[in-house]
C-alpha cells in the first residue's frame, strides 16, 4: 500500500489496548481542506474515527496547529469540507460555516489562556454555563473534573497566582467542562519545562482514559506521542503523510524519518503478567505472545507500551532452541523492503498477533539468503536486555515507570528534506 | 466656608462633567471598537473627525455646535420640535460641549486598552461556547476596564476644564451654564473680583487633586480586578 493509499484509506481503530476497553460509538472526523497561509499551502485529506487520543505529529511549522485551528473554526479554509459525524462545520460548496461557539469543542491552547479577571472556579464554569442543552445531562461534572485534575485547592485563586502547570490543568478542566464532543489540544505541554510537563502529562492520560471524549492532540514531541497516542497522524509540510493506529504508523517505513533512526521500531501494548524474583525478570502479556523483560517496578495487571527498536529484532526461519535469546515470537512476514539509500539494510515487517507487528532490520544480504518474503513464517528474536525500562512506557500515569525513550526526539531530527513517498 | 454662588458653580461643574462622561462613554467605546478592530471605507475620516476637537480652537467647536445644535440649526430645531429639548443656554448644552471636547481623549484611551486585549482570550471564549456579543461583555469589556477608567478620568478632567466651546455654545449664564472656569473668567473681568477668583482657583486645585487621588485608587482596584496586580 502506498502512502497515498493510506491517506485516503479508512483507518479502523486498530486493535490496541484501548479498543479492547470498548470505546463508545465514535464519530468520524472527515476533513478535506485547502488553506493557503502566505507561501504555505495546507492541503489535508483525513478521515478517521474519533476515539481515544489522536496525535497529530510533525515538525514545527508542518501545519499541525493549522489543522486544529481549522477544526475549531479559528481559521477559515479556502476550500473543502470539515465534518464530524453528521455535523458539517464547514463546506465551501454548500456555503456552510458553523460559528466557533456552535461546534461543541473544547480547545486547550499552548498558552493556557485563562481569563485573568475570573477566579479559577469562574474560569472552569465559563464553558459549562454556556454548554446549553448538553449540561442537562452532563457527561463531565464539575466535581469529577476538580477531582481528576486536583483543582480543589485552586478554586478561589486567580490565574496570575498559578504556576504554569496549574494553569494548564485549569485550562484542561475548563475545556472538559464545556461538555465537548471532541477535545483539541494544541501542544498543551510545549510551553512547560520538563518537570511541569511531568506534572501535567499524567492528568492528560487520566483524562483520556476516564472520560469518553476523543482528543485531537498536536505535538512535536515523540515522547508525548508514544506515551499518549492511540491513533497517530503524521503531518509534514501541510500534508498528511500517514495515519492509523499508533503501532501501525510507527511501523511504516516512511514514518521512520519522523521518528529518527535510533527511535524506529514497533510499538506493542502489553500487560504485566508476572514477576520472576529468582531471575529478576518480568513477563509481559502481549497480543498472543509473551515477552520476558528485566524486572519492572510495576504492579501486575498494569498496562504498558513497549517499544521494540527494529535493530534489536533478529529473524530465524525455524524455532531456535539453542540461543541465549529468550523472546522468540512466531509470526508471518507481511512486507520486506530496502530501508536505506545505500542498500545495505532491509526491513521486514512481521505480523505476530492480531494487532501486533514487529519490524526487524536485517542486512539485505541476509534477507536474500533467507528468502524473506511476504507470507513466510518466521521467528522474531528479541533480547530481553534490549527491553530495559527505557523501552517501556506506562500506558497509564505512573511516576514509578520511566517514560523517556533512549533517544528523545528533537526538532532537528524531525526535519527531513525528502522523505520517501 | 463656600458661598452659595461658589457651591453652585462647583455643583454645576461636576454635574456637567459627569453628564458629559456618562453620555459619551458608550459612543466612545463604539468608536474605539470600530477604529481598533475594523477596516472600512471612511475609517480615516472617522478618525479625523473624532480628533478634530483636539486640533481645532475650542471656540471653533463651540461655533460648530451653535450652528448645528442651535435652535435654528438642523439638529437643534429637530430636537426642539420633536422632544422639546433646547440645548443653547442650558446645562445640557454645556454638557454637550464638554462631551465633544473630551471625546477624542476618551476614545484614545479606550482604543489603546482595546488593542492591548489578548485576542487569544476572545478566541478561547468563543471555543467555550460564547457568542461574539457574549465575548464582548464578559471578556473584552472587563479586560479593557483599565482603559475605560483612564479614559473616563481624562475626559472628566477635560470636561471640567472646558471654557471656549462652552462659552461659545451655551454662553455664560450663572446657575445654568456658568461652570467653575467660566465663573473664574467672569470674576477676572469684574473690578475687585481677584480675591473671589483666587478662591475659585483654589477650589479648582482642590478638585483636581481629589480627582487624581480617587482615580489613582480606582485604577489600582481595576488592575487587581483583572488580575494584573
Amino acid at each position: 500500500m502506498s502512502p497515498q493509499d493510506r491517506l485516503k484509506g479508512e483507518f479502523p481503530f486498530g486493535g490496541t489496548a484501548r479498543s479492547a476497553k470498548g470505546a463508545p460509538m465514535s464519530d468520524r472526523l472527515r476533513f478535506d481542506v485547502l488553506k493557503r497561509l502566505g507561501d504555505f499551502a495546507f492541503e489535508c485529506d483525513l478521515d478517521l474515527p474519533l476515539a481515544g487520543l489522536v496525535a497529530l505529529f510533525g515538525a514545527s511549522g508542518a501545519g499541525k496547529s493549522t489543522l486544529i485551528n481549522l477544526v475549531a473554526g479559528l481559521l477559515q479554509p479556502d476550500a473543502g469540507r470539515i465534518a464530524i459525524g453528521p455535523d458539517v462545520f464547514f463546506d465551501a460548496k454548500e456555503r456552510v460555516r458553523l460559528p466557533i461557539e456552535k461546534r461543541g469543542l473544547g480547545v486547550v491552547f499552548q498558552d493556557a489562556r485563562l481569563f485573568p479577571h475570573l477566579s479559577v472556579r469562574a474560569n472552569l464554569m465559563f464553558g459549562f454555563k454556556r454548554a446549553g442543552a448538553r449540561v442537562l445531562a452532563p457527561q463531565v461534572t464539575f466535581d469529577a473534573v476538580v477531582e481528576l485534575l486536583g483543582l480543589a485547592t485552586l478554586l478561589e485563586r486567580r490565574p496570575h497566582t498559578l504556576s504554569g502547570g496549574e494553569k494548564q490543568r485549569v485550562a484542561l478542566g475548563r475545556a472538559l467542562l464545556a461538555q465537548p464532543r471532541l477535545l483539541l489540544m494544541d501542544e498543551p505541554l510545549a510551553s512547560l519545562d520538563a518537570s511541569r510537563k511531568a506534572e501535567v502529562l499524567p492528568y492528560i492520560e487520566r483524562l483520556r482514559d476516564e472520560f469518553a471524549i476523543p482528543i485531537l492532540y498536536v505535538s512535536h514531541s515523540l515522547d508525548e506521542v508514544l506515551r499518549l497516542a492511540t491513533t497517530l497522524v503524521l503531518i509534514e509540510r501541510g500534508r498528511v503523510v500517514a495515519a492509523g493506529s499508533v503501532a501501525e504508523v510507527l511501523a511504516l517505513p516512511h514514518a521512520q524519518p519522523f521518528i529518527g533512526g535510533g527511535g524506529a521500531g514497533a510499538l506493542l501494548f502489553a500487560t504485566v503478567q508476572s514477576h520472576d524474583e529468582h531471575y529478576a525478570l518480568s513477563t509481559l502479556a502481549c497480543d498472543g505472545f509473551t515477552l520476558r523483560v528485566p524486572r519492572l517496578d510495576a504492579s501486575i495487571g498494569m498496562r504498558l507500551r513497549v517499544r521494540i527498536p527494529t535493530r534489536e529484532v533478529a529473524l530465524a526461519l525455524a524455532r531456535p532452541s539453542d540461543v541465549s535469546i529468550s523472546n522468540r515470537i512466531e509470526g508471518v512476514i507481511d512486507r520486506v523492503q530496502a530501508s536505506d539509500m545505500a542498500g545495505t539494510y532491509a526491513e521486514a515487517r512481521v505480523r505476530v498477533g492480531p494487532s501486533a507487528v514487529l519490524s526487524a532490520t536485517v542486512t539485505r544480504e541476509s534477507a536474500e539468503r533467507l528468502a524473506l518474503a511476504p507470507g513466510l513464517r518466521v521467528w522474531c528474536l528479541v533480547k530481553s536486555v534490549a527491553l530495559d525500562a527505557g523501552a517501556l512506557a506506562a500506558a497509564r500515569g505512573s511516576v514509578a515507570t520511566p517514560v523517556a525513550l533512549r533517544e528523545p526526539a528533537n526538532d532537528e531530527r524531525l526535519r527531513v528534506d525528502d522523505p520517501p513517498r | 466656608m463656600l458661598t452659595t454662588a461658589e457651591l453652585e458653580a462647583l455643583r454645576l461643574s461636576l454635574q456637567v462633567a459627569l453628564i458629559a462622561v456618562i453620555f459619551s462613554l458608550p459612543a466612545a467605546i463604539l468608536v474605539a471598537w470600530l477604529l481598533a478592530r475594523f477596516d472600512f471605507a471612511g475609517k480615516s475620516l472617522l478618525d479625523a473627525v473624532v480628533h478634530l476637537p483636539l486640533v481645532l480652537p475650542p471656540v471653533v467647536i463651540g461655533y460648530f455646535l451653535l450652528v448645528v445644535l442651535g435652535t435654528k440649526g438642523p439638529i437643534g430645531s429637530w430636537l426642539a420640535e420633536t422632544f422639546g429639548i433646547r440645548l443653547v443656554f442650558t446645562r445640557w448644552g454645556a454638557a454637550t460641549a464638554a462631551a465633544v471636547m473630551s471625546f477624542p481623549l476618551m476614545v484614545r484611551a479606550i482604543r489603546l486598552a482595546l488593542e492591548a486585549v489578548d485576542r487569544g482570550l476572545e478566541a478561547a471564549a468563543r471555543t467555550l461556547g460564547a457568542s461574539r456579543l457574549d465575548v464582548f461583555f464578559n471578556v473584552t469589556l472587563p479586560l479593557m476596564l483599565p482603559g475605560i477608567v483612564a479614559g473616563c478620568i481624562v475626559a472628566f478632567a477635560a470636561a471640567l476644564g472646558d471654557f471656549g466651546a462652552t462659552i461659545t455654545f451655551v454662553g455664560n449664564v450663572q446657575g445654568e451654564t456658568q461652570t467653575l472656569s467660566l465663573a473664574i473668567y467672569s470674576l477676572t473681568q469684574t473690578p475687585d473680583g481677584d480675591a473671589a477668583a483666587l478662591r475659585l482657583v483654589l477650589l479648582s486645585l482642590a478638585l483636581a487633586l481629589a480627582a487624581l487621588f480617587i482615580s489613582e485608587r480606582l485604577a489600582r482596584r481595576v488592575a487587581r480586578f483583572i488580575g494584573r496586580a
